[in-house]
């Protein structure tokens, strides 16, 4: 009996620093944005704010442009998502339900590309882009963005497909049926929940990529979250605003956070489809 | 069959087209570029050098030391991932209250942006303000005053630790998802013939999560060799803390006009190309792909 107990009380002191490593980051993040700065800028800081001012949270827009970042982020993101879920939903369908040549060699390509360490095209990819002038666009990061994810779409969705019943394809297939119209009439409404899985997973990446951004955008007004925030300057070069910084990552993250509470079975099916199912 | 083969076509063309032109296009084109001596200055010219650059790259100091450097930091950082992360997965695996909401928390450090949450740990880590800074000078790991994203050594640890922090509950849930598809019987079987908790860890579970953590690691590995975003915004790869990608990124846009280096930075691309190709052609393997 006293064992047991001794290991529940084990299990609960392993969850809660489990919880706290996880969420503290975004906990310090968000008491900083709320201290004033003389309590900021302290030699001993406090875990709970003795005074909270949200003073960080208007600056952070007023001070830089930062809401047309969020909007950059939000066009990207969803562009890519978009792009990336329809070109994905018709090679994955492909790949898991028609006979045809050379299958395993365009799966392996397709594959390839997720290993692609991302610097090694980024000079050429610069090149192109900028003799195509599509540096500081939208199409610019779009573009590489689809490429990145499309391995990963692919791949879970092609999963997914496999485990449909295949008697409902075969039927309207006799009832004369097109594979496009069978495609987008039945085969997409069904796997509904797989779509939503992957298309969240895609979102995600596209809003946290930093390299290619960071490369890609080069005036403030076109940079997207993740390069506002890493090149995060004040009134001069060696001033960081610490207390605009953090209130800017929590507007940022806040998002996310509620989007990981609110589809953690959705984001952790695609995850461990899209890496480890084999 | 041949209407089949028709129909694939159409709808494998934008995938394989989009691929094409921004994968392996650009892929060809690195290759290519890194037999040639230029810059994107106006008016430079382009000169063929055959292979200089890659002669160079063999004896750039500071190539050998982002390379020493990229594979230190995936040494330790994916070492430590796999441990603490099969602990925190046979962790989350009991049965516990508000297991959710432990479980939803473990996807935040994944979900929030790496160059976001590293300037989260660049506060935190702050010479005079930074808690960690505290926290260190507390435990005695520091002495009083020392800047710790401003000491070589130090820095390189404080990086590891924040990609630590981000990806070890990202392996733990990679893990957990290999041990809640092992049987229950089998937990039942080895309690009956005597197995003790211990026992029944080294032979039951750990066997069968192995290929899962095996596929985890080699995954993380990939990832690491590539690592970016934390060092470039925690220490822009100042005091010996560059990687190979960073370093990369310096010779390509940093020095893109102000000499010939465009040519050697396409090298050192092939070369982190070629390093990374090596584990991805294990990764492929050990995922034993079956088309039908």
């Amino acid at each position: 009996m006293q064992k047991k107990v001794v290991a529940k009380i084990i299990l609960y002191v392993s969850v809660i620093v489990i919880f706290s490593w996880c969420v503290f980051p975004f906990y310090w993040a968000f008491t900083s944005s709320i201290k004033p700065d003389n309590e900021l800028f302290k030699k001993n800081p406090t875990l709970i704010p003795k005074r909270v001012t949200f003073i960080n949270y208007v600056k952070v827009f007023s001070d830089r442009p930062f809401h047309v970042n969020i909007m950059n982020s939000a066009i990207v993101a969803l562009a890519t998502t978009g792009f990336s879920l329809l070109i994905g939903v018709m090679a994955g369908y492909a790949i898991a339900r028609l006979k045809f040549l050379m299958k395993a060699l365009v799966m392996s390509l397709i594959l390839a590309v997720s290993m692609f360490p991302q610097v090694s095209i980024l000079g050429s990819f610069f090149l192109i882009l900028r003799s195509l002038h599509l540096i500081n666009t939208y199409p610019g990061l779009i573009l590489p963005y689809i490429t990145l994810n499309l391995p990963l779409a692919v791949w879970i969705l092609q999963n997914f497909f496999r485990e449909l019943p295949v008697e409902i394809e075969e039927a309207s297939l006799i009832d004369g049926c097109s594979r496009f119209r069978l495609l987008w009439s039945i085969v997409v409404p069904i796997s509904s929940p797989g779509i939503v899985a992957t298309g969240l997973l895609i979102f995600i990446n596209s809003w946290n990529e930093f390299l290619f951004a960071l490369t890609f955008m080069q005036k403030p007004r076109m940079y997207t979250i993740p390069v506002a925030v890493a090149l995060f300057r004040g009134a001069s070069q060696y001033e960081i605003p610490w207390g605009q910084l953090m209130s800017a990552a929590v507007i940022v993250t806040l998002p996310l956070v509620i989007l990981v509470f609110v589809f953690q079975n959705k984001i952790i099916e695609g995850l461990s489809a899209g890496a480890v199912k084999g | 069959m041949r209407k089949q083969g028709l129909t694939a076509f159409w709808l494998l063309l934008p995938a394989v087209l989009i691929i094409s032109i921004v994968a392996f296009f650009p892929l060809f084109k690195t290759f290519y570029d890194s037999f040639y001596s230029f810059s994107l200055r106006p008016g430079s010219i382009r000169q063929f050098v055959g292979f200089t650059n890659y002669e160079r790259l063999s004896k750039d100091p500071r190539f050998i030391y982002a390379l020493k450097n990229t594979v230190f930091f995936t040494v330790v950082s994916v070492s430590f991932e796999t441990v603490l992360g099969t602990l925190m997965a046979l962790v989350v695996h009991q049965e516990f209250a508000l297991r959710g909401l432990v479980r939803a928390a473990m996807l935040i450090p994944w979900a929030i942006p790496t160059a976001i949450s590293s300037q989260m740990w660049r506060w935190m880590f702050h010479d005079q303000f930074g808690i960690m800074t505290k926290i260190c000078e507390v435990l005695e790991v520091i002495q009083p005053g020392t800047p710790i994203l401003g000491r070589p050594g130090l820095a390189m640890w404080a990086i590891i630790f924040v990609d630590v922090w981000k990806t070890t509950p990202f392996m733990a849930i990679l893990i957990l998802a290999g041990l809640q598809v092992i049987p229950k019987e089998l937990y039942e079987a080895a309690r009956i013939d005597g197995a003790n908790a211990f026992q029944r860890f080294l032979r039951v579970t750990l066997p069968l999560i192995t290929p899962t953590i095996g596929v985890a690691l080699i995954f993380r590995t990939l990832d690491a060799l590539r690592v970016f975003d934390v060092v470039y915004v925690m220490t822009r790869g100042a005091v010996g803390t560059e990687t190979l990608a960073v370093y990369n990124r310096h010779v390509l846009m940093d020095r893109a006009f102000t000499g010939n280096w465009f040519g050697y930075g396409s090298a050192i691309s092939v070369a982190i190309f070629t390093l990374i190709s090596i584990f991805a052609f294990m990764y492929i393997k050990s995922l034993k792909l079956k088309f039908d």
